[in-house]
């Protein structure tokens, strides 16, 4: 029964489990052109945000297509909101990591003031999340979702650990500042990319329960 | 403010028991919708509502239908009855005469016969069932000159000449164009400030736009009941989720 809409829906999966694979690609490639200093790497984060743009279109004009055509309810109105809400997450995502690209551009050739392996727990953590996050909406998995929410406050300690590390380098020495800004931004885009990540887990905990984890979404927003 | 109380509502056409233990309170003022497949109840129940189902043979009601908290089943004038809850059925069916007439039918059964008042009435059903500005200047035309979906306003202004409490419709829109839906759906929004209004509905959208709460009635049973917005956004029982986003069956 309604063969269509479910092919739709199925698509609606599919299309959102390409993107957030793209997204999390993004990720790993900002975060290793940053570590090897690859401007080439650097550079194809760049297309791989402009594809980014291009799924969220698609998806959305999917969506759209169902709303107009199926007029969905219950179940089927929620996740179709979902994946509204959650593209814009996504794109945002590709946008930070491409933001993490051209600072990787600005650092190239510089010998990095602190070792960035904190920056690297960051990027697993904040891929983690958002892997969940896509998993938890194909599969509906509650409990997922949830996972990602406390998840983020493994990214949010990881940040506040960074930025007291460059704080202490810059006062050894003040020549390091330049530097430390531009670490402290990537770690700041890790960090809202973690926010995002959670955004998404908020959207599927709606689509399964009817209901916003308006809680976290306040805290986070503050 | 509950205004019709239905309570353990059990019916059977002869060995067919076409209700199972229906219970709900209809509010005042408010739009209450009932939905569910083909031969689910809904219409049934909607009939039993204000006694449409007695000269049906081998119909056998059990329970209370408790009007203002009057048992209508009891000892009460048929007649009164169908005075405080009138009805809107699926195709209209204007009687073959005047408009004017049609709506001063009613009326005139109760008693009244004062010309001025019977035009004070006819003027005031036609205006609050959104059809006077239409059919002012033909008053005494046939009522079956009318397009169908004035016919079927024409028929709720009849309903409405008698001033009832609440206001029985069975899929009042299936048979009308998309205009004349629209004109009867915002007509309805109206009439909640002064009825109460009950719809049969096959149109889920419809439901969705324009009722207050909604029944899913499902082989006799009322499934779940509840505030609209929840029970097509949210629904608690698995059948209404999948009757409402057609994976019924």
């Amino acid at each position: 029964m309604r063969y269509k809409f479910e092919e739709q829906l199925h698509e609606l999966n599919n299309k959102i489990i390409e993107m957030g694979a793209l997204t999390e690609h993004s990720i790993s490639n900002a975060v290793e052109a940053l570590l090897t200093q690859n401007t080439d790497l650097a550079a194809a984060v760049g297309d791989d945000e402009r594809e980014s743009d291009k799924k969220e279109r698609e998806i959305e004009t999917l969506c759209y297509d169902m709303l107009l055509r199926q007029q969905p309810v219950a179940r089927d109105l929620r996740k179709i909101s979902a994946a509204l809400k959650m593209v814009t997450d996504m794109e945002r995502i590709a946008d930070q990591a491409e933001d993490i690209a051209e600072i990787t551009k600005h650092l190239a050739g510089n010998k990095f003031i602190k070792q960035p392996e904190d920056i690297t727990r960051m990027a697993t953590a904040t891929k983690k999340m958002l892997k969940e996050s896509i998993d938890s909406f194909v599969n509906r998995d509650l409990g997922l979702a949830m996972t990602v929410l406390e998840h983020d406050d493994v990214v949010d300690e990881l940040f506040m650990t960074i930025r007291s590390d460059l704080i202490t380098l810059v006062h050894e020495n003040p020549e390091n500042g330049e530097q430390a800004l531009d670490l402290l931004m990537v770690a700041k885009y890790l960090e809202r990319i973690g926010d995002h990540a959670s955004n998404i887990a908020e959207w599927v905990i709606f689509m399964i329960t009817g209901e916003h984890k308006n809680a976290n979404y306040n805290d986070m927003h503050e | 403010m509950v205004k019709y109380k239905l309570e353990n509502i059990d019916l059977w056409y002869r060995d067919f028991q076409a209700l199972k233990n229906v219970s709900m309170d209809i509010k005042a003022n408010q739009i209450t919708a009932y939905i569910g497949p083909s031969g689910c109840g809904k219409s049934t129940l909607i009939k039993s509502m204000n006694r449409m189902n007695d000269l049906i043979e081998g119909c056998r009601i059990t329970g209370k239908f408790l009007l203002d908290g009057e048992d209508i089943y009891g000892n009460i004038d048929v007649n009164l009855l169908r005075k405080k809850v009138g009805m809107v059925f699926q195709k209209p069916n204007p009687f073959p005469m005047s408009i004017y007439d049609n709506i001063a039918f009613g009326p005139r059964t109760h008693g009244i016969k004062s010309r001025y008042k019977l035009d004070y009435i006819v003027e005031k059903a036609l205006q609050d069932a959104a059809i006077w500005d239409e059919t002012k200047d033909r008053l005494k035309k046939s009522a079956l000159s009318l397009s169908g979906g004035q016919q079927q306003r024409l028929c709720i202004a009849r309903a409405l000449a008698v001033e009832p409490d609440v206001l029985l419709m069975d899929e009042p829109t299936s048979a009308l164009d998309p205009i004349s839906t629209a004109k009867i759906e915002d007509l309805m929004s109206e009439l909640r400030k002064k009825y109460t209004v009950v719809i049969v509905t096959h149109n889920m959208q419809q439901a969705t736009r324009i009722s207050d709460y909604t029944a899913f009635f499902l082989l006799g049973e009322m499934v779940e009941f509840g505030n609209t917005e929840k029970i097509f956004s949210m629904p608690k029982d698995k059948r209404t989720e999948d009757y409402i986003t057609g994976r019924f069956g």
